[in-house]
């Protein structure tokens, strides 16, 4: 009895997260002030993180909010305030343009259900549900022994975006004005 | 929990709006947005699948981790690109941007 009450306030608040998480994906691509986009996509990563901690693991959850919600985020949101003519309204696309892209997202999207819903997916023989294989210990381990060189060159990589932001950004200053 | 098509179904969802998104914006930072959107959606099946299907848990959890990074890195050098193409042509409307046509 007690359990069955449980199980039907995890199933709510799943499906409530669900509701976050579309709503906020429509935010974030529907509106024309692009200050309401970003509000959008940050509770529909919310809700990603929310549905991490329903497939079991806390770090990514966590991983989540702090990468995309606190950095991506945050970052776009200075990248409008800072430049201040960033949300200048564009003039909207053609209607036959927008019903195209609306024709493939939905072509795209049947596509995708079709293939989720036939397919018979195989578990793979070793799965079991165990709590310590999820612990952050385990993802350290494989981060430094199985994972290391894609580690690195990922490092690499923020590296070389960081300081190609920086010229990017500074060099074209330096010709405009 | 729920099942597994549950959470392809969401993620569908998702990259589908992201798709509609990147097709009908002319914004480059609505674009830049609509692109996050995509990058999470596959994020939430790599998680989906490790948690019902693989055998060892650490290899979706560890992709989801290096996709958050390239993404990060990704935001960073979008959105210093967009910058730097408005101070060059005044405008962030994508369809203004065709110098190198012939």
């Amino acid at each position: 009895m007690d359990t069955s009450g449980l199980n039907f306030i995890l199933q709510a608040a799943f499906w409530v997260t669900v509701a976050l998480t579309i709503a906020g994906a429509s935010i974030a691509v529907f509106p024309r002030n692009i200050l309401y986009n970003v509000l959008g996509l940050a509770l529909a990563l919310t809700g990603i993180a929310g549905f991490y901690l329903y497939l079991g693991s806390l770090f990514v959850a966590m991983m989540q909010l702090l990468i995309y919600v606190g950095a991506i985020c945050i970052a776009i949101v200075f990248a409008i305030m800072l430049s201040r003519p960033l949300h200048i309204e564009v003039p909207p696309r053609p209607a036959r343009k927008v019903w195209m892209g609306i024709l493939a997202s939905v072509v795209f999207f049947i596509g995708a259900v079709g293939v989720a819903l036939k397919t018979k997916w195989q578990v793979a023989a070793g799965h079991v549900y165990e709590a310590s294989k999820w612990s952050v210990q385990s993802i350290g381990d494989a981060l430094l022994t199985r994972y290391e060189l894609v580690f690195e060159v990922i490092s690499l990589v923020l590296l070389v975006a960081i300081i190609g932001a920086v010229i990017t950004a500074g060099f074209s200053r330096r010709l405009s004005s | 929990m729920n099942s597994l098509s549950t959470y392809l179904i969401i993620s569908a969802l998702l990259f589908s709006l992201g798709l509609l998104g990147i097709l009908q914006r002319r914004n480059l930072i609505g674009m830049l947005i609509s692109v996050e959107l995509l990058l999470n959606a596959a994020n939430l099946n790599f998680m989906a699948y490790n948690r019902f299907l693989v055998s060892d848990p650490v290899t979706g959890q560890v992709i989801t981790l290096f996709v958050m990074g390239l993404a990060a890195a990704e935001a960073a050098i979008g959105l210093s690109i967009i910058l730097a193409l408005y101070r060059k042509m005044h405008s962030i409307n994508i369809e203004a941007a065709q110098k190198m046509k012939g």
